[in-house]
């Protein structure tokens, strides 16, 4: 069973059917006693940093995501899920994220070549950077579904995927049980259900 | 690098697809979440659902079938038509829209996207626009093309997205339903004004011009169409097939 955290942030649904239809059971909770009961962890999220932080934090559920990445659970970031597990995030000044993963989340303005929209919308493919079991089930060069307008860098050995988008964006990132997707796998067709599936192999 | 979309447009009258669809081994061809689920098996890379419905009880099985195809189909969904309040937003993204295109209910209450994109993030919220020549210039037509706002339309897309909108759906009335190719003038001259995501409407009739699209306007991030994907002369798995022969980059 995975717990997907409820903090406020963001629209839960379709992640929940998205398990359901890999025959995974899930539940969407706030509740730190029956997410540390689950056999993994998903950290969603959409909308600013600053703001997810701290609903994160008012909800008592960085907490549980301390407790669960402590359990030894697997955990899975997803879009501002993952970048909240960095160190910390430039979106509209400089603030502190969860530090469970080295790096930190900065804005494509002015780092991407002029020409190319922000924020990154649409289908592009990864780019594998080393094995990982988060992408076991996914090839090489397969499309997933971004939105988005912060990346992640100086993610060192957690790397694991990245796409390109005029320089080289980190997409995935896996550090013993924490793992992190920038892209959304409930939203990527069968590319994202291989990757919750793999997700969703990992035992606590 | 990031793919050119296709994005097929069902339009929904009290919970049934308008215009009958005629495919082979769909038994229900007014079912939207039969035809959601065979576009997503063929290619389409996004799907919008505009609804078209007047009444209540028509907008309460919207949102049974949006909630049904969210449960069943993995890609994004866009959601359109009467859409005119901060409350419209959140009865169809807690049914499982992803993306929110506002139209004439921006220009009814201009306040309407930014208070949208601050609560739900600009990425949520898609501006669709529907523009005609007039004067020489391009207008802002509001009511499903009907009434001529007399607003000039690269003023009032810029500052749409100014105030949060993430996206802009370019729908040309002066190209729509001709199938002789997309707006390429139009469309140039919004992709030169903003630099979020341009998504190209009205006017497809083949693959042809799909191609002259995303060749001669490449800043178009998509391309949008209804009837031509409905009725099977444009068949997206050859559309993409036909575009990645060509060297646009999509996904196949």
């Amino acid at each position: 069973m995975t717990a997907i955290i409820d903090y406020g942030v963001g629209n839960l649904f379709s992640l929940k059917c998205s398990l359901a239809a890999i025959g995974e059971q899930s539940l969407v909770t706030g509740e730190k006693e029956e997410i540390l009961r689950a056999d993994r962890v998903i950290l969603p999220g959409v909308g600013a940093f600053a703001d997810a932080y701290k609903k994160l934090c008012d909800t008592g559920m960085d907490a549980a995501v301390y407790a669960a990445a402590d359990a030894g659970k697997p955990l899975l970031g997803i879009c501002l899920g993952m970048q909240l597990l960095f160190e910390r995030s430039y979106e509209y000044g400089e603030h502190r994220g969860l530090g469970l993963l080295k790096g930190e989340v900065v804005g494509m303005t002015g780092r991407v070549p002029a020409g190319l929209d922000i924020p990154q919308i649409g289908w592009n493919a990864l780019r594998k950077t080393k094995d990982s079991r988060i992408l076991a089930n996914t090839p090489e060069g397969a499309h997933v579904y971004f939105v988005h307008s912060y990346y992640a860098e100086g993610c060192g050995d957690s790397l694991a995927a990245t796409t390109e988008y005029g320089l080289e964006l980190t997409a995935a990132v896996e550090r013993d049980k924490v793992c992190g997707c920038q892209f959304h796998p409930e939203k990527s067709g069968r590319a994202g259900l291989d990757i919750l599936r793999a997700f969703c192999a990992m035992e606590g | 690098m990031i793919t050119k979309r296709i994005i097929p447009c069902l339009d929904v009258r009290d919970g049934r697809v308008v215009k009958g669809v005629n495919f082979e081994g769909l038994r229900d061809v007014n079912s939207p979440v039969a035809l959601a689920e065979y576009y997503t098996e063929n290619g389409a890379d996004e799907l919008v659902f505009y609804d078209i419905t007047a009444s209540a009880e028509g907008r309460g099985l919207f949102t049974d079938i949006l909630r049904e195809t969210a449960s069943k189909v993995f890609i994004p969904l866009t959601v359109g038509g009467g859409i005119n309040t901060l409350d419209d937003f959140d009865r169809v993204l807690k049914c499982g829209a992803d993306k929110v295109s506002v139209n004439s209910g921006a220009i009814k209450n201009p306040a309407l996207i930014g208070e949208a994109a601050k609560r739900y993030g600009d990425q949520c919220v898609v501006l669709s626009v529907d523009i005609k020549r007039v004067d020489g210039e391009f207008r802002v037509f509001a009511r499903g093309g009907r009434d001529d706002t007399g607003m000039e339309a690269l003023g009032w897309i810029e500052r749409c997205v100014d105030a949060g909108a993430g996206e802009v759906v370019v729908n040309s009335i002066d190209t729509d339903g001709v199938k002789g190719g997309f707006d390429l003038e139009m469309l140039e001259a919004v992709c030169a004004r903003v630099s979020v995501p341009v998504v190209a409407s009205g006017g497809a009739g083949c693959a042809a011009d799909f191609i002259a699209l995303f060749e001669r306007v490449p800043r178009v991030s998509a391309a949008l169409a209804a009837s031509i994907f409905h009725f099977g002369e444009v068949r997206i798995p050859e559309l993409k097939q036909t575009l990645a022969g060509n060297g646009i980059n999509v996904r196949l």
